[in-house]
């Protein structure tokens, strides 16, 4: 019975996870607004302030900058003609999102890389560790009538409650 | 005069600073006891030596002495008393000698307290911990001093800045001075800066009393994480505090609808967190069982090293440029010094790596242990991430000449995983065992939590249900929500059975006596409610922005924003005020009259948006003004922000602070009994063993 109400359970988990991974952005107008221009502006920082996105900035440059995309979506232009046109005009800086090419692809790699890395580590640890406990307990000698996993770990549950 | 006094103290608390670090290392060493009497006598007498200089620096602020150079830096007359008494912190030379202070005060208060079982550590928990602070002080005095003044040599053309008077200078005393930095005018500037320095400041203790268990050879037994579990608690609280009002802090003044921006300045504050989250879980284990003693060296020297270099990246401005680096004589002092504690640290380790064997052997994979190997694991790959992603600006610009910009959205997908990894298993942990667990029972352990958590978010589910990249986040926190809960319930029913108490006696009384333990669940709820902040903020917010006339409306959601008029006036503290007036409608029912407002800073010439907020625990509705008509003012652009669930953060702060103070909280005995002025002298002697 248990089992069968965590297996449906997880199969309900499960789809939502789906359902939250293939959920895809729509959108998109005819007449460039302020919302299109910060749609974009979001995805793009400040080419001269300190770590400013160019959505929320105050300069007048920023502004200007914003005015300049709103003229380039009224000629038509992309979402990515216009980025890729402010980082020929500025330098790879103005991306909030670091690209995925050439040595920049470094800041994506290597936390990934450091996480499976991790994984491997404390895996190791884990397996190392029960190695040498099997081995502790074939050299002890006669060791004590065993009792049931169940009844120790319910023991000690209780006991932690009491605690 | 007074400032003279200020610097003289300043020499003496250094001077004081420098031998307690010297002779308390020496005396260790000789087994000398009344040498060690004398550096713990320096280590009580530089703190006030220290407040001397720092209540004077406080009085020339709001006594307005603009013959200091720091003062002229930082405190203006149209500044308020409040606003000047919190530039203490407001600039580098004020916030060193404020951060000195801090952390000789905690030395001090550690000395003070009497060590019995761990008298053997202290003369090298003195040196260590004296040592740094003399650094501090040292950098005060010698770098970036707050008691330099302006000078004018004959026939020049500009002040000179010194400490002494040069040859024929005279003195020169400025009409008015700068100001602080407009953003840091606000109320806020009273919470953030001091809590985030006490959290700071408060690490070196463990981080001491490490070193001294690795020198003395005694780290293998766990009398120094016992000796300092409540010092890291305290530490860990402010810390958690200051982040949280930095948060708050940025969301009233910087105008960007949100309350963390992956700043530079945020991470540099964010990594010690994480490594000391991590140390505080991962510290049990060695008190339980004995093992991961390298590991929990390992992580409080990480999250020492981090603080420093958090302190580093924020005083120093060397992430936003590395030219920074050089412009401040503070960065090359600091570099080395960070370096200097980092490798010898670990050296240290290294060289005492074989006394530290574990107590115990690992029994099962699933265990209490485990779930703590894995916790640790994920919290050093986010600390990782953030880190590399906050340098890799700099690596970039230093190896390839290219800037680049790593924002929001790289560590959000980076970190936004390893999070919800994290927070999963901050839900399964607690049901986990030490030693081993059998699958079935967690299985029958988790089954109610798990159930209930898939009806509540379901029903989240069915309200919001447009938004599907939402739901793993939100069955994830209902889940760990109802594991919490369960763990409450399970205790309360077992009193209720065991004792036959009523529910709310059952649940005070197991609380008081197991404080530790569920006061770190309180922390987890806590925690669980900031992070509904953050999944309202990644997955709700909603934005738009529009021009309108007097008395056309907005439309965003549910609400409407009608704009009513626009005013200018001169406001205090050298602000020119433009703001305007708002109605707020939801579902053309009046709400409230909001003023969004923006505060252009004459002498700065820097503007600030102040945001007109309608708050509420379900959403926030936060305008900004963000343009207007030049002529007539008839015309304004406002940014409306839609922020569900934001106040859920701010509020777990208080449910995060409340746990802590609980977990803290002494279990008999009063508190202060332990402290003592004067420690006796056999005590001494026995603990260096003559």
């Amino acid at each position: 019975m248990v089992r069968k109400v965590l297996i449906t359970a997880i199969i309900v988990a499960a789809s939502l996870i789906a359902v939250s991974v293939g959920y895809a952005q729509g959108g998109g107008g005819d007449f460039p607004t302020d919302n299109d221009v910060n749609e974009i502006a979001k995805k793009l920082y400040c080419p001269v302030c300190p770590n400013t996105p160019l959505d929320v900035c105050e300069t007048q440059a920023c502004q200007d900058w914003r005015a300049q995309i709103k003229d380039q979506l009224a000629a038509g232009w992309t979402e990515e003609q216009i980025l890729d046109y402010f980082v020929t005009q500025y330098g790879e800086r103005v991306l909030a999102e670091p690209e995925r090419k050439g040595f920049t692809s470094l800041v994506w790699l290597l936390p990934v890389v450091a996480a499976l890395l991790g994984t491997a580590v404390v895996w190791r640890v884990l397996r190392g560790w029960r190695a040498r406990r099997l081995e502790i307990e074939e050299e002890a000698p006669a060791p004590p009538p065993p009792i049931p996993s169940e009844v120790v770990s319910q023991i000690e549950d209780e006991l932690r409650d009491l605690r | 005069m007074l400032a003279e006094l200020g610097l003289i103290t300043l020499i003496l608390a250094f001077a004081a600073a420098v031998y307690a670090a010297a002779a308390s290392a020496y005396g260790g060493q000789q087994k000398r006891h009344d040498l060690v009497a004398s550096a713990r006598n320096a280590t009580l007498i530089a703190f006030p030596l220290l407040t001397v200089s720092v209540v004077i620096l406080v009085y020339s602020l709001v006594a307005m002495d603009f013959s200091l150079v720091y003062v002229a830096d930082v405190a203006s007359r149209a500044m308020s008393t409040f606003l000047r008494v919190t530039a203490l912190w407001g600039g580098q030379a004020g916030s060193v000698l404020f951060w000195g202070w801090l952390m000789s005060g905690f030395v001090a208060l550690v000395v003070l307290r009497i060590h019995e079982e761990e008298r053997e550590l202290m003369p090298y928990v003195i040196a260590v911990a004296m040592g740094t602070t003399a650094f501090f002080i040292g950098l005060s005095l010698f770098v970036t001093n707050p008691f330099e003044r302006f000078w004018h040599l004959p026939g020049a053309t500009e002040l000179t800045t010194s400490l002494w008077q040069p040859a024929g200078a005279m003195r020169y005393v400025l009409d008015d001075g700068q100001g602080l930095n407009p953003l840091l005018r606000h109320f806020g500037m009273i919470g953030h800066p001091p809590t985030t320095y006490i959290g700071f400041t408060g690490f070196v203790i463990p981080y001491a009393f490490a070193m001294a268990a690795l020198i003395t050879g005694k780290a293998s037994e766990d009398g120094w994480i016992r000796a300092t579990r409540r010092w890291t608690l305290v530490a860990w609280l402010f810390l958690s505090i200051g982040l949280i009002l930095g948060g708050r802090w940025a969301y009233d003044v910087l105008g960007w609808g949100g309350f963390w921006g992956w700043d530079p300045v945020e991470n540099a504050m964010l990594m010690p967190w994480l490594t000391g989250t991590a140390f505080l879980h991962s510290v049990m284990i060695q008190e339980k069982r004995g093992m991961l003693k390298v590991w929990n060296m390992v992580l409080i020297i990480l999250t020492y090293a981090l603080v420093l270099f958090g302190t580093f990246i924020t005083r120093t401005g060397v992430i936003s440029s590395v030219h920074a680096f050089a412009q401040s004589a503070m960065g090359p002092a600091f570099f080395a010094f960070i370096g200097i504690t980092f490798l010898g640290s670990l050296g240290l380790l290294f060289q005492h790596l074989k006394s530290l064997k574990a107590d115990h052997e690992m029994q099962g994979f699933l265990s209490r242990e485990s779930a703590f190997l894995f916790q640790n694991m994920l919290f050093l790959s986010i600390t990782f991430a953030v880190f590399w992603g906050t340098v890799f600006p700099m690596i970039s610009e230093l190896l390839t000449g290219e800037k680049i910009t790593v924002g929001p959205p790289f560590f959000q997908k980076v970190t936004g995983p390893l999070f919800a990894a994290l927070v999963l298993l901050m839900g399964i942990a607690p049901f986990f065992s030490w030693r081993r667990q059998s699958p079935r029972r967690l299985g029958r352990e988790i089954l109610w939590p798990f159930l209930l958590s898939l009806v509540g978010s379901g029903l989240w589910v069915y309200a919001r249900r447009e938004h599907p990249a939402s739901f793993f986040a939100l069955w994830v926190v209902s889940f760990v929500v109802a594991a919490i809960l369960y763990e409450f319930w399970k205790g309360v029913r077992a009193r209720m059975r065991g004792q036959h108490e009523n529910p709310l006696l059952a649940l005070v009384r197991l609380v008081g006596r197991n404080s530790r333990r569920y006061g770190g669940y309180l922390v987890h709820l806590g925690v669980m409610m900031i992070a509904l902040g953050f999944i309202g903020d990644a997955y709700f917010q909603q934005e738009t922005q529009g021009t309108v006339a007097v008395g056309e409306q907005l439309t965003i959601g549910d609400y409407t924003l009608r704009y009513d008029d626009l005013r200018q006036y001169a406001g205090s503290d050298g602000r020119e005020v433009l703001e305007a007036t708002a109605t707020l409608f939801k579902d053309g029912e009046f709400v409230e009259v909001l003023r969004p407002r923006r505060d252009f800073f004459l002498v700065q010439r820097q503007p600030v948006t102040i945001p007109g907020v309608h708050s509420r625990m379900a959403e926030d509705v936060y305008v900004l003004l963000v343009g207007w008509e030049e002529i007539g003012l008839t015309a304004a652009t406002f940014k409306i922000y839609v922020n569900p669930l934001i106040n859920w953060a701010w509020l777990g702060g208080f449910v995060l602070t409340f746990g802590t103070l609980l977990a803290l909280w002494p279990s008999g005995g009063a508190a202060w009994a332990s402290y003592a002025f004067k420690p006796r002298e056999s005590r001494l002697a026995v603990g260096l063993g003559d």
